[in-house]
């Protein structure tokens, strides 16, 4: 089990994490004078969460072959589920400290607290609200998409107009969810400060684990029977359907697992920025998902996160130095990765290994 | 005084009858004597047939028209900048401030107002302008004043042009049914309003349902506008609707081509629309400042270098990119979606972020009228630019040996390169002709929307959703879903509001995918996917 789990480059790159997650807060809140600022705290913490994402949507295009370009909805419906719990938690701390109401309900002249608001008060009922919302998002469009076998970019267009219609909905101020402000002002998160260090160093600590958690699933998923079915019907998926196998079940189950796998990611990144809005939902945004996976090595899960964490942070470098530049820099980086790195910069570093060592190169 | 007698003297020395008095006299006579002798030079005035008599009787009725004592002639006193300025009312020239002691009002009753009201009414409705008398007989039907029925009814005994003596029945109408006409001719006049059929008609006859004897008719009639005017409010609907639908035609047209035919999702579509409407910015300033007599042509001119700019660039991307790419459509989608952020990007720092103003050309401003729709030029010409795109494409894929090999690679790549077809060459121009036609398409949407950066980025999900709905490698499919799909958002609106009839056309396509996987006209054909 633990082997099958843990191979090579997942042990060193787990290793690496925890000496990471133990360090940075250690920096930030134990040492005389701050070697690790509290900035970056929250930087890294984003950055891990868009590392789950990319490891997510890595399980779905990576395995099954099923390019997603909705994940960002799936994420962001996570974030707001998440949102909603951070907003009824200010009570009377907000603005016109209505004690149900958050501000911008009163402010749009809301009587009460719209049905789908409610139980959100709970952490818990949120907490399950963050897998479950993504989830039967996921399992009705995927139902549908899989079962009269919309595959191809045809699939990836319609994941697309998902996200771009739900990005709609979300901008308008009937939906009760913020409109274009989306949900912010966010004081604590169960009963501490979003403030203070401490809590910033415990989400960071919480993304690391999600981070985690998801790899160490999503590579028990791949490695199981049903993994190589997935990747049967990724290379194949008339030939899987003839022998058997009922494609659409197994594309179903990854495609759920992966959206909540997202809607996780986007509640911590929720309290981590300390804003959810519509533009997460921007189809601009679900494509920038998937050059995170194509960049790392699509279908080495790793590599997805690797690849989501470089690409992250080169965007917040080069839009600090030249703003000009990033999007020249991801374009060109889309361009190049699919023209020259198809298994992405680990798939090449693996080959360069593997051309060493001079032994048959093991597919993932 | 002693001026009067010099005309009187001028006059006769020159012998020019007293009956035909010219306007001078006539004005000069306005301040003397009773109310009744002022009657009788209205008259008199509205007889000259000189155009200023309008100014003179309109100033009259207002009571700005003033005897200026030390010029000694009669001025219409204009408040300016809260200061009383006098001008002369025969040649319109400014004689200069004037204090209340300056000047002599020459006074009016209501009698003389009403007079003047029917005087001016009858020589507006004689004017030889046609265009000037509809709006002199839409003036009565606004005012519905019965004092102006003889004059109407005079008017409409003279008039030869159809459509004023439309205008000047309709007018009589509401003068007869404010006039206190017996109840036969009101009843005729309900009718001749329930022909008219628009909003005004239904104004002025609400304005009698309460009426004990044209009760009944008007509020029936009243009914049968309102159906009418549902009716022009559908076709109105049915107009934007294709206005909507040629637009997403021409963003989606290109795409159709390159997806239908070669496979490939370009996702840098919506980019090359841009560089499209980009180079009609660039026409057309260099036109504004080299040679502004030309400024009307600019999109003609503009059109063609659109095409090859998007063309070439198209072809670029073909041959730099996704040659590299066939088989493998998913890549292709994110190597496009990287060109579409650099191509983006390039445009944004050789321009600026900000939107670009593109002008319309005088055949392309302004608006007509059908019944109660309104079309403005813009749209109707984006339209007709459409379906002339649309048919020259057809043409070009159904009958000429270039559109030949286009079919025969979309039908089978294998056996068409066997026939000795460079298919290599046919992707490089099929690819580049669809962005040939993104280019054209940025001309005409530069018209309609805001040039900037992010024009291709509205366009790309709606086009993709036309290809994904009609059919991808069919241009009927195109044209069907570009045109439904419009209609369906406009016919949405009104009940569901702008963006939630987008989101209901979305969840629409999304479900409609899945009862045909492959769009309304689909290519039939045995091959198994992958």
């Amino acid at each position: 089990m633990f082997k099958r789990l843990i191979d090579l480059r997942m042990g060193l790159f787990l290793a690496a994490l925890f000496i990471v997650t133990v360090a940075v807060p250690i920096g930030n809140l134990m040492m005389e004078g701050k070697p690790v600022p509290s900035y970056a705290v929250a930087l890294l913490g984003k950055y891990l969460c868009y590392a789950l994402l990319a490891v997510s949507l890595d399980l779905v295009w990576g395995f099954a072959g099923i390019l997603s370009l909705g994940h960002g909805a799936f994420f962001a419906l996570g974030g707001y589920a998440m949102g909603m719990h951070l907003m009824r938690e200010i009570g009377t701390r907000g603005v016109y400290a209505d004690p149900v109401l958050p501000d911008f309900m009163v402010f749009l002249n809301y009587e009460e607290l719209p049905w789908f608001w409610l139980g959100f008060d709970s952490f818990w009922f949120a907490a399950i609200m963050v897998m479950v919302v993504p989830g039967i998002l996921a399992f009705v469009f995927g139902w549908l998409a899989f079962r009269s076998r919309v595959t191809g970019v045809y699939l990836s267009i319609i994941t697309q107009a998902m996200t771009y219609a739900l990005m709609l909905a979300f901008f308008r101020n009937e939906m009760g969810l913020g409109g274009n402000n989306g949900l912010t002002d966010f004081k604590d998160v169960l009963g501490f400060s979003l403030q203070s260090d401490a809590t910033r160093a415990g989400l960071f600590v919480a993304a690391a684990i999600a981070l985690t958690a998801g790899l160490l699933i999503s590579k028990y998923i791949t490695t199981s029977k049903l993994g190589k079915v997935l990747v049967g019907v990724r290379d194949a998926e008339s030939r899987t359907r003839f022998i058997g196998y009922r494609v659409e079940g197994y594309k179903l189950f990854v495609f759920v697992v992966s959206a909540m796998m997202a809607g996780i990611a986007g509640a911590i990144y929720t309290p981590i920025v300390g804003i959810i809005n519509p533009g997460e939902f921007s189809p601009a945004n679900s494509i920038e998902i998937v050059i995170w996976v194509a960049l790392g090595g699509r279908g080495t899960l790793v590599g997805a996160a690797i690849g989501a964490i470089v690409v992250a942070l080169t965007k917040t470098l080069l839009t600090g130095w030249i703003p000009e530049v990033w999007l020249f820099a991801l374009g060109g980086m889309f361009v190049l990765v699919t023209l020259y790195l198809p298994n992405g910069v680990l798939g090449a570093v693996e080959d360069i290994i593997n051309k060493f060592k001079s032994k048959p190169e093991v597919p993932a | 005084m002693l001026k009067k007698l010099l005309l009187t003297f001028a006059f006769v020395a020159f012998g020019i009858s007293a009956n035909a008095q010219d306007l001078e006299t006539l004005v000069a006579q306005l301040p003397e004597g009773s109310y009744s002798d002022r009657a009788k030079v209205v008259q008199a005035i509205s007889q000259t047939g000189d155009e200023r008599a309008f100014a003179v009787l309109e100033a009259l009725s207002g009571g700005n028209l003033h005897f200026h004592k030390s010029e000694g002639i009669i001025v219409e006193v204009r408040e300016i900048g809260g200061e009383d300025i006098a001008f002369n009312i025969l040649d319109n020239t400014e004689i200069g401030p004037v204090g209340r002691r300056d000047t002599k009002k020459i006074k009016v009753n209501n009698g003389l107002r009403r007079e003047i009201s029917a005087v001016l009414g009858n020589m507006y409705l004689q004017n030889p302008d046609p265009d000037k008398r509809i709006e002199a007989a839409n003036a009565v039907f606004k005012s519905g004043d019965p004092a102006q029925l003889e004059a109407l009814d005079a008017a409409i005994s003279a008039e030869s042009d159809g459509e004023v003596a439309t205008a000047l029945v309709e007018a009589h109408a509401v003068a007869t049914l404010n006039s206190d006409a017996p109840a036969a001719e009101k009843l005729a006049a309900i009718a001749t309003l329930r022909e008219r059929g628009d909003r005004d008609a239904q104004g002025v006859l609400s304005k009698f349902t309460g009426d004990a004897d044209l009760g009944e008719a008007a509020t029936t009639a009243i009914a049968e506008i309102e159906k009418v005017q549902k009716l022009w409010g559908l076709g109105q609907n049915v107009w934007y609707g294709l206005s909507l639908g040629s637009v997403l035609l021409l963003a989606a047209i290109g795409l159709a081509i390159t997806f239908g035919v070669m496979g490939v999702i370009n996702m840098a579509h919506g980019e090359l629309i841009m560089l499209g409407a980009y180079t009609t910015f660039a026409v057309q300033e260099y036109i504004r400042n080299a040679m502004p007599e030309l400024f009307d042509y600019s999109l003609l001119i503009a059109a063609p270098l659109a095409f090859l700019v998007a063309g070439s660039v198209g072809v670029g991307i073909e041959r730099g990119i996704v040659r590299h790419l066939y088989g493998r459509p998913l890549e292709t989608l994110l190597a496009t979606w990287g060109v579409s952020l650099i191509l983006q990007q390039t445009v944004r720092s050789i321009f600026g972020p900000n939107n670009r103003e593109v002008g319309n050309p005088e055949w392309m401003s302004g608006a007509f009228e059908i019944g109660a729709m309104t079309i403005t030029y813009s749209r109707m010409w984006i339209l007709v630019f459409s379906l002339i795109v649309f048919t020259g494409l057809l043409l070009l894929l159904k009958r000429t040996s270039m559109g030949l090999r286009m079919r025969a690679v979309t039908q089978n790549r294998a056996m068409a390169a066997d026939m000795g077809i460079n298919t290599g060459w046919v992707d490089a121009m099929t690819f580049g002709l669809g962005a040939g036609i993104a280019g054209l398409a940025g001309v005409a949407l530069s018209q309609i929307d805001n040039v900037s950066p992010n024009l291709g980025q509205s366009y790309i999900v709606d086009s993709f959703m036309v290809v994904v709905f009609g059919g991808a490698g069919n241009l009927w499919g195109a044209l069907a879903g570009a045109f439904s799909l419009g209609v369906a958002n406009k016919f949405l609106e009104p009940f569901a509001g702008a963006v939630l009839a987008k989101i209901l056309v979305l969840v629409f396509i999304i479900l409609f995918i899945q009862k045909r996987p492959r769009g309304l006209f689909a290519l039939k054909g045995r091959a198994v996917e992958n």
